[in-house]
């Protein structure tokens, strides 16, 4: 099962929630749609569940036209943030629910409904819960019923809108997780929104990052993370240093870290470099072209310690990341200073009229010496 | 026993008991005693009565049907109220209020006004039959009227906070809109209705005003038990009087435990929870 989605538009009174977005989405494939609130990703995905329709644009599905068909002849399992069970109903008699409102020609006998839902309470491991009404369930196990419910009627495509939203962090890990293994399993083509980057990274195939009513990026989480196509990808997706990049005699430069070879060939006169924490070096030997950095603070987090930096020349605020081993073997406490550099940046030209990033001139830096 | 966030445990439910044996409990013990002098004979003689039993029955069937024809209409305005936006939807809202911040006997005079032979809406529904004052009819209109703001009121608030994402997910798995509402929103609804039906009966079965001025109060036919009492008062039959209250009071405290019973059953999967 192809979808195929172009060029959906859909306005609301005072803005574009979807602005001109075409993507497409491979069978069995695990697709996050990730952006901050307001970015259309939740718009999108009720757009594939017939629940809101583009002001202009199409679906199709394996060459049929998606949007025709209503929401409940769509074979779409859908789960919310806030679970929405049927409160009124036990936890079988939710699961079943879209079973048996079927009519009475494709409706299963009441026996396969009960073995369907004691197949599905045992796959999301609530086998001794079936009776109890959803009051008595915590967030997970709600949202687990919430899953079982939508894969009862057998959906083409699962779509999940912030399913961990409203869990606390180590249920929300642990379900990720699970839910990974279940779609390994299932194979079942699945659209899921989040604005968890870190959710996103570590479950999708494949990442669409949208802001704005648009799609700034579609990649596997490797190419999202460690090649970004936008500004907005390199500031969204983990944490970004972000430095102006100004000419300085012939070349860009941001302080005394300079550009020797000039990506643009001199075409712009201003720039901005991002940096990756981890990608910055504290300790760079002196012959190489480094910021001096004075070490304001060390935020030990585990196995890693951010260091929190200052420097003078460029007035301006930089964090690295370190393994929390190193500490003491470079010495770095607070106060002291540091010869600091990047090991490779992302770089983008500034409009020299308007001042815009322009994205479609990125460049990825390193250090010619590779060192 | 657990320490309470509030304090305050005993003085409230000192004031509550007292408040209410004083103001509900105390009257109708004094009914009860009054009533007695009547004996067990007299009462017999009193529910055997025809004119009784006739004014009995149209004043709880008639509140009962007026209840139920309540929940329904009044399900249907407060829906159309909270989920759709359209002019005039504040003052149709403010509307709901007025049967009861009105004087019953206004209200009755109005609708015997309105359906009496030679009134408004009368003078075209007599030639066709259709008799509503001074008729059965007419009782249940003002009932009707009286009990119509409970069942909407109630509902409101219930109507609005429901979550539009478990419609959502019911068509999604499906469901037809019918399905959605009979399935899914109606059975949350029914302790609530419930509750505005159980409102409305009461208040129908005790109304008196609006009921006398419409209903013509014709024995056997459209007279109802309130009035049986007054006249029974002015004609200084006092322990009568009492007992014919008494009876109207034991059979409305059963149909309110009844409707009591049924709201916990549909409440069920609340009163489980952890």
């Amino acid at each position: 099962m192809t979808m195929e989605l172009s060029r959906l538009s859909r306005r609301f009174t005072d803005f574009a929630a979807l602005d001109d977005v075409s993507l497409s989405i491979a069978p069995g494939e695990f697709l996050a749609l990730l952006g901050p609130s307001g970015s259309g990703k939740t718009t999108l995905l009720r757009i594939l569940a017939g629940l809101d329709y583009p002001d202009s644009g199409g679906v199709q599905k394996d060459g049929r036209d998606f949007l025709a068909a209503q929401a409940r002849e769509r074979h779409v399992g859908l789960v919310f943030q806030h679970y929405a069970l049927f409160r009124h109903l036990t936890v079988r008699e939710n699961i079943a629910f879209g079973l048996r409102i079927r009519p009475r020609r494709t409706r299963p006998s009441r026996a396969e409904i009960g073995d369907r839902v004691t197949r599905l309470l045992k796959r999301v491991q609530l086998d001794d819960h079936g009776d109890r009404y959803p009051s008595q369930l915590s967030g997970g196990q709600r949202q687990r019923v919430a899953l079982a419910r939508a894969l009862a009627v057998e959906p083409d495509l699962l779509l999940l809108d912030e399913p961990f939203g409203a869990l606390d962090a180590q249920v929300r890990v642990t379900l990720r997780r699970w839910l990974r293994e279940l779609h390994d399993e299932l194979r079942l083509t699945t659209v899921f929104v989040t604005h968890d980057q870190e959710e996103a990274l570590e479950l999708a195939d494949r990442i669409a990052v949208m802001n704005q009513g648009r799609i700034e990026q579609v990649g596997s989480p490797e190419e999202i993370y460690q090649q970004p196509a936008t500004p907005f990808v390199c500031e969204f997706i983990g944490k970004v240093n972000r430095l102006t990049l100004s000419e300085n005699s012939g070349s860009l430069a941001a302080g005394e870290w300079i550009l020797p070879d000039d990506p643009w060939d001199g075409r712009y006169r201003q720039g901005i470099a991002y940096v990756r924490p981890d990608q910055l070096r504290v300790a760079v030997p002196p012959p190489q072209p480094a910021w001096t950095a004075r070490l304001r603070h060390v935020y030990l987090a585990g196995s890693v310690a951010h260091l929190d930096l200052h420097v003078a020349s460029l007035d301006q605020a930089l964090e690295a990341d370190v393994a929390s081993e190193d500490l003491a073997r470079l010495g770095l406490q607070p106060g002291a200073e540091l010869r600091v550099a990047p090991r490779s940046a992302v770089l983008f030209p500034l409009a020299d009229d308007t001042g815009q990033p322009i994205a479609r001139d990125r460049s990825t830096w390193r250090p010619p010496d590779n060192s | 026993m657990h320490r309470r966030v509030l304090p305050g445990f005993g003085i409230s439910l000192g004031y509550a008991v007292s408040y209410l044996g004083l103001i509900v409990l105390l009257p109708l013990a004094a009914l009860a005693w009054k009533a007695s002098g009547i004996g067990g004979e007299g009462l017999l003689r009193l529910l055997s009565s025809p004119r009784t039993l006739a004014a009995l029955k149209l004043s709880f069937g008639g509140a009962l049907l007026a209840a139920l024809i309540n929940a329904f209409i009044g399900l249907l305005v407060a829906w159309a109220l909270v989920r759709y936006r359209f002019p005039g939807r504040r003052l149709f809202d403010a509307l709901i209020d007025l049967p009861f911040a009105l004087p019953t006997a206004v209200a009755g005079i109005a609708l015997t006004a309105l359906y009496a032979p030679n009134g408004w809406l009368g003078r075209w529904l007599v030639p066709l039959g259709i008799q509503v004052a001074y008729a059965p009819l007419g009782v249940l209109l003002a009932m009707v009227f009286v009990g119509f703001p409970f069942v909407v009121r109630t509902l409101q608030p219930v109507l609005q906070s429901l979550d539009r994402d478990v419609e959502e997910a019911a068509e999604s798995l499906g469901a037809s809109r019918w399905q959605t509402f009979a399935r899914v929103i109606l059975p949350v609804l029914v302790p609530t209705l419930l509750t505005g039906f159980a409102l409305a009966l009461a208040r129908a079965v005790g109304e008196y005003g609006s009921v006398i001025f419409i209903a013509g109060n014709i024995p056997m036919r459209s007279e109802i038990a309130p009035l049986l009492i007054v006249q029974k008062l002015e004609a200084f039959d006092y322990a009568g009087a009492a007992a014919l209250g008494v009876v109207m009071l034991s059979f409305s405290f059963l149909l309110l435990i009844l409707i009591s019973l049924l709201q916990r059953w549909s409440n069920r999967w609340e009163e489980r929870a952890a």
